[in-house]
């Protein structure tokens, strides 16, 4: 028996339902690639909307994967709060020097205001241009940066960890600030067209954080942000491990959780129960160098592991494509996903 | 039972009486348990380095390496480990100067944490270091000629930053000036051939293993 193709957003949604849709779905979590597709550098692909969403939708176009990613660049949050951008000819730009100097800068510090924001305001019309794209069809990922996980870009990460170990008052005074700010963005994101949220949380990964820390803190965060949310929610800890706190990713609230290239994805999926869906675990840095026959190996072996009974979505473990990584292995993937992807699993 | 034993006893139980203060990020426990071992020590500040200090940031490191603690605990530990070794033995003392100079940089890239803990080890095992930052390729090259670096540890969270390594590597082999370059980061974590494309003397996955690899290349231990 074969399924009737499905459209993106079905198949999506029949996996998040823990069904097995026509085949799996695979998210390519571009960005940058965006401005080779449209010969441009990467800051003057970044600088309009209409040059990323023409983007995304040419790429989706090349390689047919299974949703719109209107994510520009990480600091671009911060740029908001009044901090810098370094943009590179070759990779993913970076916050410049922490716009919080000292610890006292918190006590006055004040969120910004979304809708008076430059810089976000872009990502929303990004996110309206491809949802007149799309329409029912596609799902249109937004992203936001934890208020648990964004500090690093506000005041540097070791004052952060200094901050959190040291300062309790400055530390949750930062945490409501960046807490309010996030789940406006993210709900700005979803009226404008975004179907889910990525949730970025890197700091919460037991990688990063002890647990009795996470639990305290990031976890907190996380039930405080997904419960105000006007929709789904997928928590990707960017390459950091997720098995030690899954079963509170999963009391957070989130639909999704994203595994690390370290963890063993029928693992995950085990213990995810059917409570969350699993995104993973494609190992984004070492796919520069593969080969056909590596990706196909490696897409078929993530598929017999985490597939069956649906809940599963293909992707990288780090929730950005490194610029590096060749059209080639791009479009192998897609090839293999979809030579192994049709359900039902059988080998 | 023999003197020696008994006093490799005693320093084995602070070395891990530090490391747990350390691991409660207990700052005052850790300063008493350094005193204390000073005192046992005759003042002789190489030997609390190297028979308490050193092994408790090692095994801290170990477990960092095995999953046990987290990149948090790791880095408070090693920040109250070198604030306590400087106040016995400042940056700018002989004893350190006068050894081999390590360098540290991220290169262009911001990302300071891996950097900042390594900074802490080789400034806790009271090494001669300097601390270039994110300094642009340009100038690391320039410095490492002219302080004369012996090992110079690139630690990096991009790739983009992880490839261009071998501009330093090359200028290193085109001048002959003998620095070794250790890399580390998540991109040499994930990509387990990416030091040598880059032409690096080692990769190093914990800031501990990559002292052990610059002691060894500097041939100082």
């Amino acid at each position: 028996m074969v399924n009737e193709e499905m459209t993106s957003m079905e198949r999506v949604l029949t996996t998040l339902g823990q069904e097995e849709p026509d085949r799996v779905p695979y998210f390519l979590l571009l960005t940058m690639h965006g401005a080779k597709e449209l010969g441009m550098s990467i800051k003057e692909y970044f600088s309009k909307p209409e040059y990323v969403a023409k983007g995304q939708i040419r790429m989706r176009e090349r390689y047919g994967h299974d949703c719109y990613y209107p994510f520009y660049y990480a600091s671009l949050e911060t740029e908001a709060w009044g901090g810098k951008t370094i943009f590179y000819e070759d990779g993913p730009a970076n916050a410049g020097a922490p716009f919080i100097k000292s610890m006292e800068d918190i006590e006055s510090l004040e969120a910004p205001d979304v809708w008076d924001s430059p810089q976000l305001l872009k990502v929303l019309k990004t996110t309206e241009l491809l949802k007149e794209d799309s329409g029912e069809d596609v799902p249109i990922i937004g992203v936001v940066m934890s208020p648990f996980s964004v500090p690093p870009m506000q005041l540097g990460f070791s004052k952060y960890f200094d901050l959190m170990y040291e300062n309790h008052e400055l530390f949750n005074r930062l945490m409501e600030l960046n807490t309010d700010f996030c789940i406006e963005w993210a709900n700005a994101q979803l009226e404008a067209g975004a179907t889910a949220i990525c949730y970025f949380d890197p700091i919460s990964s037991p990688t990063i954080v002890p647990k009795e820390m996470y639990m305290e803190t990031g976890k907190q965060v996380e039930q405080n942000v997904i419960s105000s949310l006007n929709g789904p929610a997928a928590v990707h800890l960017a390459s950091g491990r997720a098995l030690p706190i899954i079963d509170d990713i999963a009391d957070a609230g989130a639909s999704v959780v994203c595994t690390s290239a370290t963890e063993d994805l029928a693992e995950v999926k085990a213990a995810c129960k059917g409570r969350m869906s699993v995104l993973g675990n494609l190992n984004g840095i070492d796919m520069r160098n593969w080969t056909v026959e590596t990706t196909e190996y490696t897409v078929r072996e993530a598929i017999d592991k985490a597939a069956k009974g649906g809940g599963f979505i293909l992707s990288d473990n780090h929730g950005e494509i490194p610029y590096q990584v060749p059209y080639e292995v791009l479009m192998a993937i897609s090839d293999a996903v979809r030579k192994y992807g049709n359900y039902p699993i059988n080998r | 039972m023999h003197f020696k034993d008994l006093n490799m006893g005693v320093d084995k139980r602070l070395a891990i009486d530090l490391e747990n203060a350390l691991l409660n990020i207990d700052r005052i426990a850790a300063e008493n348990i350094v005193k204390k071992a000073l005192v046992d020590e005759n003042e002789d500040i190489f030997k609390v380095i190297d028979n308490i200090i050193s092994p408790a940031l090692e095994s801290i490191g170990y477990k960092w390496e095995h999953g046990d603690i987290a990149l948090s605990q790791e880095y408070m530990a090693s920040k109250i480990a070198e604030e306590l070794t400087s106040e016995i033995l400042p940056v700018e003392s002989s004893q350190r100067t006068s050894r081999a100079v390590i360098g540290i940089t991220t290169l262009e890239d911001q990302h300071m944490l891996g950097k900042q803990i390594l900074k802490a080890l080789i400034s806790s095992m009271g090494f001669n270091f300097i601390d270039y930052g994110s300094m642009s390729i340009e100038k690391i090259k320039k410095k490492i000629t002219s302080d004369k670096v012996e090992v110079l540890f690139i630690s990096t969270l991009m790739l983009n930053h992880a490839l261009r390594v071998k501009e330093v590597t090359e200028f290193i082999e085109k001048e002959k000036n003998g620095t070794k370059v250790i890399v580390g980061g998540a991109p040499f974590l994930f990509d387990d051939e990416l030091w040598k494309e880059v032409n690096a003397s080692a990769m190093a996955r914990t800031a501990v293993e990559g002292m052990h690899i610059a002691q060894e290349l500097i041939g100082e231990f």
